[in-house]
This record gives C-alpha cells, structure tokens and sequence, in this order.
C-alpha cells in the first residue's frame, strides 16, 4: 500500500502528521507555500512524488537544474498542469506576470476541484534567478487566485533563502537524516532473509555510516558487494548464522571499496569485473594512478617559475634570483608574519612580469620572449594548471596564481633538471618558506 | 525620384572586381626571372598531398588501438543499456552514466583529428547521434544544451528527410531547449527508425536503440558549473535516453575529481582510456616522413632542430610540427628555382632536359656543384663551364647519385641507430632523430660520441651483439641497392660466423695465467710476474669471439663511413635540401617585441629609406616621430618627466627641420611639436612600453628594462 511505503520512508511522526494533514483535505484551500529542507537523498521528493501520485492530486513537478530560464519553469509547470496548449499561450521569453496572466486566463476555464501542487525541486537555484521570482512564487496563491500550492524541496535551510525584502514566510518541514536504524529496516533482498541482510547491512554500515549518510549511495555500494557477501554461503563454506566469518570475509572487501568505487576511482562496472574474475591481486588503475602530466620543456619552467612566484614573498626574489644581490640581513629577511607556513595560506597571485622575470633566471639557456612562450601561459590557464586572476580579458597586467600542488613541482622539476644542484637550489626555494 | 532610387542598394556584379589569383601565379610571381614556376608549385603540391594523406594514415593507425577500444566500451554500454533488467540489485543500484575518461595529453592542437575520426567511428558503426562540443562555445549552460539539441536533432532531421515526414521539428523556441524535448525526439525517431529503417539498420549495424554520445572536447577548460548542472540534469533521464558522456582529457584523469564534486561524479561510470604519448607520435612522424628514400624533399640538420625543438620546448604539437614541415617545403620550391629537380626519377630526367640557360648557369654556381667540378678533369672541367648540354647530362646523372646515397643512407642510419640505442647513456642519442641530425651536420664518426659508442660495442657479450647484428640485417634486407645488398650479405656472413664460433670454441681451452700466479709466494717474484700479466694483457692475444668482433665492427664502421657523410658533400644537394632555418624560425616562433624593438630603433629595416641609416646606437632625426621618442625614452630611468621628454624631441625635431642652432626659436616647442609628441607617447602606451601612473605627477613608469 503507498501509504506504508511513504510511512517507511518518513523518519519522525511528527513530519508525517503535517504531510497527512496538509494533503488530505484536497477540497479545502491549502496552505500558499511549503518549504522542506533536509540533506541529499533522505526522501523529500521521494515521498512527496509519491503520495501526490497515489492520491491522485494534480500537480507539475519541476527540477530548477533543469530550468535554465525562468520560461522554462513556466511552460513546464502550465504543461503538467493543463496541457499543452496552455504552455504555448506563453510569450517569448516570459516574465513572472506573463505566467500568472496565462494561468488565470486557463484557471478560469478549468477552476480547481482539488488543490494543484507545484513541486519545485532543488529550489536554492531558484536564487539565481530573477529577484521577483521565489517571492512571486512564495505567494502564488494570492497572485493567481486560485486553489494552487508551491512546494520548495532543498538541501539548504529556509534562512539562506530569505530575500533582503522580506517576503511570505513559507510552511517549514525538515526531513532529517536517517537513523542507522532506520536505514537497515529500510530494504531487503528477496532471495535471502531479512536477517541476513540486515546484518550485511549493518556490517555495511559499520565501514561506510561514518564517511557517508546519502541513502542513495548506501544502497549502490549494498548492491554492489552483496554477492562477495553471499559467495561463502553460495560455496557452502558457510551458514547463515556464522556472523562472524560473513564479516571476515566482506570486511576487507569493503575497506577497499571505500578507496576505490566509493571515489569513482574505479568505476562500479570494473569493480563487479574484478569481483568475478576474483584477481583481487592485480589492482585496477585508479584515475589518480596517473597524475603524471607530460608537459612541453618550457611550459615545465614557466610552472615552476609560477609556483615559486606564487608561494615566495616578492621581496625575497632578489635574493634567490639575482646573481649579485646586495646582502640581506638574515634578521629582516623574513618578516614574523611570513614565518607562518605558505602552503598554509594558499597560493598568491602574482603579475605577468614577475612570473617572466623568475622564469627567465629559472630556465637554464637564453630564451627568447617569442610568441609562443606567451600562448604557454595561456595554454597552462586552459589546461587549469594555472589561474587567472581577475577578469579574462584583462590585457594590462594579467595576474596568474599556481594551482598544482607541492608534489606535482617536485616531479616536474625532478625531471627537468639535469644536474643536480639545480635541482637542489630550486626545491631549497621551494622549502624554504614551508 | 531621388529619394526612390536611394532605396534600392546597386550591387555590383563581384565576379568582374574579384580578380582571382591562382596560388601557383605567386610562384611565378615571386621569382619572376624564371619560367618553370609553375611545375615547381605542381611538385610541391603532389609532394604536399602525398605527405598529408601519409600523415593522416600514420595518425589513424596509430589511434586505431584507443579508438578500437573506445568503440568496445561504448557497445558495451549500449548493449546494458537494453537488457537492462528491473532485478533487486539493478533497481537498488544508483544509475550511472557511463563515461569515458579519454586522457590524450597535452598537445590540444592535435586532438581533433582524434576527435574527428572518433566521431566518424561512431556514425559508421555504432549511433548516428553523436555530439561534440567544445568548451568556448558552451560558456552557460542554456548554450550547452541548445548546442546538444541542435546538433543531435539537426542531424535526426537531416537523417529521416528521405522518408515521409516524421514530423520532427526544431525546437522553435530557444525556451524550450530541455531534454524532455530531446526525449520525446528520440522516442519518435527510434520509433519510426525501427518502423522504416529497420532493413538500413541491420546494414549499418547499428544497435536497435543506438546511444547519445556527448563528446566533450576539452574538459579542462569547461566551466566545472556548466558541467555540473549538465550532468545533473541528463541523470534524471538516464532511463529514458541511453547517454553516454567522452570526456577529452588533456592534463591528468584526476582532473574529473577537481572539477566535478562527488555528488556529481557519483553520477558518473568513470572508465579510463589512454592515448600514445605525443613523442612517440612524433617519432613515428619523423620516421616515416623525414627518414625515407620515397620523398625527394629533405630538411637539413639545423631546419629539422627548429622544427623539432619548437615541438619539445613550446607546445608537443604534432600538428603544428606537419605545418611546420609544409611550410619548409612551400618556401623551398618557392625560393629555389632549382627544386624543379626535386621531384621523382622519370620527371626528374625530364626536367633536367628542359633546363633554360639560366638554369643551368644558376647549377653553375651550385657551391656544391662548383666543388664537383674542382675534382674533375681539367678536359671535363672544361666542358662543364661551356657545354649547356653536357651539364644537363652530368645533372641527371648526379641526381641519380644523390638518389642512390639516400637509398644507402636512411637503411645504415637505422642500422647504426639500432646497435648504439641499448648502450648505457646513449652516447649516440635516444632518438634516431639525433642520430640523423649529428650526421646531416658532420662526418659522425670523427665524433667523440661516436668513438666511445664504438668503445663500448667492442665490449658486448657475444648474445647481445649476435641480437643487434640480427635487427641490422632485418633493417637491410628490404634495400634494393646493390652497396645494400652486399652489405647484407657480409652482416648475415658474421652472424653464421659468430654461431660457428660456439661449435669451435667448445672443445679449446682457456688457459689463465692466474694459475701460475699461486705457486709463487717471493714478493719479489710476485710483483715481476703482475708487471709481466700487466704487460701481456695489453698484447695479449685475443680470443677468436674478439677477434671476430673487431673485425665486424671495423665492418660495421666502414659502413657508416662510406654511407653516411653528410649530404652537404654530396652533388646538388641544395636541390633538395632545404637549409634556411632563420627564415623557418622566424615564421613559426615569432618574436613580437623583438620585431617591434627593432622597427622603433632600427627603422631602416622597414620603410628602406637610405636616410634613414645610421650607425649602431642612433636614430638620424629623420626618423619618424615614435623612434626618436623611443630613442629617448631609453635613456630614461624608471619614471619619465613628460615636460624633460617633450623638450628633448622638440630639439632633435629641431635639428631636423635644419634650423640655425642658434636661432631664437630653436627647439622651442610649438603647438605642431607638442600634437606630434602626444600622440607619438600614446602610440607607445598603446604598444606597451610607457604606462601612466599616480606616483608621481606629470611622470609616466617605463614597463621595459634595459637601456641604450
């Protein structure tokens, strides 16, 4: 029955009552507009969806992602809740008043017997959009004059919605995580016992509860190691009733998965590869396997010129890039508030000159300042190895900041100094200040 | 009645203005003192043609095995998309979208010929719906769904025009751009697809629900919101539309991991696919278009160095290195009347017959014709200089050398190549492209490099060399020269050699002096014998295997020595040699802020005026108003005083107009003066040498460094 199937996904009583006494008098005029709030995948439009399909209430679901324009949420929503032809009654590129206009004209012919719901999912998106929207929306109702109620699903709470203007205050329901508990009474395997899933569950849960509470994915990773779970009793090694050697058997299993098809390091189609051809020695490659980046000689230099240039002080540059500096005093030469670790505060930005100044003492032979090392740094923006700061098409003095870490420069200049106390003098500037 | 006709726009008929300039009339065009321009440009562009369809080849074998694999994976998905079974574990299973995380390095210029012969593979094996799109086009995402439909729904139209209408239209409207509007369409065309096309499809072979691929050709440099919501979205329909995603990678696969949060990638059935690094790609380049016999076009050493290190240091673009390659060859016939000798041996014949006067007078002063001539005959000698007709002969006849010394050169080069690339430090280079650099610019074996290579194949084990010895006669058989041929038949007459030696050597013994040694015990005694072992160590007789290999490598080194001096000593190499690096570099690794230094200082160069000339150092007052601005802007230091700035120039102008230094009026500064000053200083704002700046007033920050 979908009353129970909504009852056992619903977490507290409390929000249950509300939901029943909000949708179960269709008749009367409901509340304007609800909003309910709760983390990724604990069932708010799940069971929304739900008891309006089997109440058979009229209603138009919508997901905001989906909107790029406001237009689109109007057409849609007069789509599902009266046809066609009322969405084509839309002008180009409508406003908010153009869609309450098009609604009362078509609400005047069919007027509501019942309530019509308007479900808006991931409605933190309706922000972005025009200012008049999510107020005009908030109290459609009114606007329309109709028998109409606008239900926001979001992850986020209602006081990060609220506009500087003020507007009506939405019904607030929160649907809050599952419960560990909650979750292993949720599902069940049909060829097996409850008890025996359960406890697979529970052993589930006891690896990934503490990184992970998105049902959704719980569920994926349950479906993805349940038959390494079953393989001894499928063998006949053991019973159900032997706990113990059921959890010695998957517990490795799923340590490793955590690493691997939880990241999407190795894909869920590979993972149930591996678990058949039982090679659990030959490891397959993650995608952070091969972080190595092959890269032109002087896009390397140009990387390492930024990366110094991004973490080191400007006043210091004198005195690791110029051959006769004049001597700094060791005392003034760092001031108390540099002696913080800069790979702690991030990388800086830092002008085109600069960067050009310690990439030409950096790179071992006289380069010429030709077009192409110009179109690099471009490339290394594109290639997201840098950033530009600022406007894109800022000409005058573009600033850069570094956006690979340590261990990536420390290969790349591995391998590009041939000798050594280059090397040495490069990672000694890098060290330095960390 | 004016003001009717001013209505209407006259057109003018473009045919008569547009006078269309045929490419080969620039090679006429351009050396205007000699006739054969034209079949110059006809062998360039056979040549060109031929080096293109080669490179276009070479690429697609060497794609074939990521592209083949590709495909694999994409049927694959295909297929479980259609038994896609409502069991307990596919329906508690989230559902992903299979992606192919295609890693393909750095080199972005060169990817979409990748890109291009992926998408071919799909439309002839696997969907007619394949999309790609680029990042630059797809800035938000109402423009990456609208270039989605577009493409996947304009392709669906264009496909079902030759049955009745299906009724497919565009979205007529940029609202609705939603891949609802996408679903219903690909409802209807698989539907009507399965209705009429179900004969063309068994022909095509494509699947009865083809998938939507979505090629995304640089990931990198998508905006991570746009492809966010992107994948959001096309998730709600994954049941609804078989879509699966190829994500163009250029740096690393982690990539996805820093661009795509893991709710989003969660969404995702992430599968890796690597392409062939660039060097390599670059080394079968270079080996089947510049280490060949079968093009008669060559590059010298130090062309084929910019070519190569504009690739190693500036941007690992295969690409760009054939552009670079075409452009060496389009300069070479455009510049040297002489390359209409550059050509296959029938035409070549031909040609050399049809030689003007002028041409022949041109291979006259040949350097390298001149010095053939210094070692002939003083008889010979002379009927070279007078006899048109005798040196058309002597042409064809060096020109069948110069043919026959590539056809020997390129087999030894390999040959030498594959015995010195598994020594230890590569004394002779990795590459075979080093290798055939270092021989094109000197006599390799006067080398130190090449000396200590051979010191060290003298030490090789017996199996080693034996194996080496083996890939060279595999490298020679394939050559039709006589020199080759026998050259193989000495090479496979010491390997026989070399296995018999293990039939002889068996039965004799070694005897080591080590074992008097132990029966001495007087130090005295002791220290004489180690002097003598000392002694006889350097005479001592060598052992068969020893003996055997000197005398193969001696072989071995006649070889090179006779096979590969450099071409330059060869006859009328300049007809097929291309040597002008500067110009090549100069093209292709531009150096702006070089070139406008040199137009501000040196104006000379550019407008060609005589009066302009003078020593290093100066500008005549002549020049135009912008250099001697920044004539004078150099000698400044960081921050210029405009006022100091404007009376400087007002008095070089001065000088100019060769008024009276000591007139009243000299170098005072006139209105005309100061309208010709300002706009020369905002000339050079805007090039970038001088910036205003609020340090200090009426001043203006230098942004170069240096001075005079």
């Amino acid at each position: 029955s979908p009353k129970k199937r909504v009852t056992v996904m619903l977490n507290t009583v409390h929000t249950q009552c509300c939901l029943s006494s909000l949708l179960h008098q269709p008749e009367q005029y409901c509340y304007p507009s609800i909003f309910i709030y709760g983390h990724r995948a604990t069932g708010k439009s799940h069971v929304i969806l739900t008891l309006l399909k089997e109440l058979e209430l009229p209603h138009a679901a919508v997901s905001c992602v989906e909107c790029v324009s406001a237009g689109l949420l109007f057409e849609q929503t007069l789509l599902a809740l009266f046809g066609a032809d009322s969405a084509a009654l839309l002008p180009r590129l409508p406003s908010l008043s153009d869609f309450v206009r098009v609604y009362r004209q078509v609400c005047a012919q069919q007027p509501a017997k019942q309530t019509r719901y308007i479900v808006l999912e991931r409605a933190e998106l309706l922000r972005d959009m025009e200012a008049n929207l999510l107020p005009g929306l908030l109290r459609l109702q009114e606007l329309v004059d109709d028998n109409v109620a606008v239900i926001l699903l979001s992850e986020i709470v209602w006081d990060k919605f609220r506009p500087n203007t003020g507007c009506f205050e939405p019904l607030l329901l929160h649907f809050p995580d599952y419960t560990k508990g909650k979750i292993l009474s949720l599902d069940s395997n049909p060829s097996y016992t409850p008890e025996l899933y359960s406890s697979y569950i529970n052993i589930l849960l006891g690896v990934f509860y503490s990184v992970c509470r998105d049902l959704r994915e719980l569920r994926h990773l349950a479906a993805l190691n349940f038959s390494k779970f079953c393989e001894p009793l499928e063998k006949g090694e053991a019973k159900e009733g032997n706990t113990h050697k059921l959890w010695r058997n998957i517990e490795p299993h799923l340590k490793r998965a955590m690493q691997t098809v939880y990241l999407r390091e190795v894909s869920s189609v590979q993972w149930g590869q591996q678990q058949m051809d039982e090679k659990e020695a030959t490891a397959l490659r993650g995608l952070s396997a091969l972080a190595h980046v092959e890269l032109p000689y002087y896009s390397k230099f140009l990387l390492i010129a930024a990366y110094l240039a991004s973490y080191n002080p400007a006043r210091t540059d004198r005195r690791f890039f110029v051959k006769h500096h004049g001597k700094m005093k060791k005392t003034s030469f760092l001031k108390k508030h540099e002696k913080t670790s800069n790979h702690l505060l991030g990388p800086k930005p830092f002008p085109l000159d600069r960067l050009l100044a310690i990439f030409y003492s950096v790179v071992d032979s006289r380069v010429a300042p030709t077009a192409s090392v110009f179109s690099q740094i471009s490339s290394l923006v594109t290639l997201q190895l840098l950033t530009q700061v600022g406007h894109d098409d800022q000409l005058d003095t573009p600033k850069y900041k570094c956006a690979v870490s340590l261990d990536f420069i420390l290969a790349i200049s591995r391998c590009v100094c041939v000798c050594e106390t280059k090397y040495l003098f490069l990672t000694f500037g890098l060290w330095l200040l960390t | 009645m004016n003001e009717s006709s001013g209505c209407f726009v006259f057109k003018p008929s473009s045919k008569k203005r547009k006078r269309t300039v045929g490419i080969d009339e620039y090679f006429v065009d351009g050396n205007d003192d000699c006739g054969n321009g034209r079949e110059r440009f006809n062998i360039c562009q056979k040549l060109w043609e031929k080096i293109k369809m080669d490179t276009e080849i070479l690429q697609d074998e060497l794609n074939e095995k990521i592209l083949e694999s590709l495909l694999d994976f994409i049927k694959k998905c295909t297929l479980s998309f259609q038994s896609r079974t409502d069991d307990w574990a596919s329906r508690m299973r989230a559902s992903e979208i299979p992606t192919a995380a295609l890693v393909l390095g750095v080199n972005v210029p060169d990817h979409d010929m990748t890109f291009q012969s992926l998408s071919d593979l799909l439309k002839n094996s696997v969907t007619p719906f394949s999309v790609s799109v680029q990042a630059k086009e797809c800035t938000a995402l109402k423009n990456l769904m609208q270039r989605v439909l577009e493409r996947l729904m304009g392709v669906g139209v264009s496909v079902e025009e030759d049955e009745e209408d299906s009724g497919i239209h565009l979205p007529q409207k940029r609202v609705s751009c939603s891949i609802s509007v996408l679903c219903q369409w690909y409802k209807t065309v698989t539907k009507v697809g399965r209705r009429t096309l179900k004969l063309s499809h068994c022909k095509n072979g494509f699947l009865q629900s083809p998938p939507i691929v979505v090629i995304f050709k640089d990931f990198e440099a998508f905006n991570p919101r746009v492809l966010q919501d992107f994948i959001l979205i096309c998730n709600r329909y994954i049941h609804e539309l078989p879509l699966i995603f190829v994500f163009g990678i250029a740096t690393s696969p982690s990539t996805v991991q820093h661009i795509l949060p893991h709710s989003v990638s969660s969404l995702l059935c992430i599968e890796l696919f690597q392409s062939l690094s660039c060097t390599q790609h670059l080394a079968t380049v270079i080996d089947k278009l510049i280490l060949t016999s079968q093009f008669p076009f060559k590059l010298t050493g130090k062309v084929l160095q910019v070519l190569v290190s504009i690739f190693l240091y500036h941007d690992f673009s295969v690409r760009n290195f054939v552009k670079g390659l075409q452009l060496a060859l389009l300069e070479h016939f455009h510049s040297q009347p002489l390359s209409v000798l550059c050509c296959k041996k029938q035409e070549a014949r031909h040609n050399a017959q049809k030689l003007s006067h002028k041409d022949v007078e041109m291979v006259r002063q040949l350097p390298s014709f001149m010095r053939y001539v210094e070692t002939q005959e003083p008889q010979e000698q002379v009927q070279l200089l007078t006899s048109d007709d005798h040196v058309k002969e002597v042409c064809q006849m060096l020109l069948k050398g110069l043919r026959k010394y590539h056809k020997n050169y390129y087999p030894i080069l390999r040959c030498l190549h594959s015995l010195t690339a598994s020594l230890p430090k590569y004394p002779l280079g990795k590459q075979i492209r080093e290798l055939h650099i270092s021989c094109l610019e000197k006599n390799v074996w006067e080398t130190n490099e090449y000396e200590s290579a051979m010191q060290l194949l003298r030490l090789l084990a017996k199996d080693e060399l034996v194996a080496a010895l083996r890939k060279c006669a595999d490298i020679l058989k394939p050559g039709k020269t006589k020199k080759m041929k026998s050259a193989l038949q000495q090479l496979e007459d010491y390997i026989i050699r070399f296995e018999q030696l293990d039939e002889t050597l068996s039965g004799e013994e070694i005897t080591s002096p080590g074992k008097d040694l132990q029966k001495k015990t007087d130090l005295f005694q002791l220290q004489k014998t180690l002097l003598e072992m000392k002694g006889s160590r350097r005479t001592k007789k060598m052992s068969p295997f020893e003996i055997l290999r000197n005398e193969t490598l001696d072989f071995i080194d006649g070889l090179v020595r006779s096979h590969l001096t450099p071409p330059e000593l060869q006859p009328l190499n300049e007809v097929c040699y291309y040597s002008s690096s500067g110009v090549l570099r100069r093209h292709l690794n531009a150096t702006p802020r070089t070139s406008i230094q040199t137009a501000l200082s040196h104006p000379f160069y550019f407008l060609q005026n005589e009066n302009l000339k003078t020593d290093a150092g100066t500008v005549s007052s002549a020049a135009p108003d912008i250099c001697i601005v920044y004539k004078l802007h150099l000698e400044c230091g960081r921050l210029i005083n405009l006022y100091d700035w404007l009376e400087a120039y007002a008095t070089v102008v001065s000088a100019a107009e060769g008024k009276d230094p000591d007139a009243e009026d000299y170098g005072k500064v006139d209105e005309l003066k100061h309208a010709r000053f300002i706009q020369s200083v905002s000339e050079l704002e805007f090039l970038g040498f001088v910036k205003s700046t609020k340090q200090k007033t009426d001043h203006v920050a230098r942004l170069t460094w240096g001075g005079c």
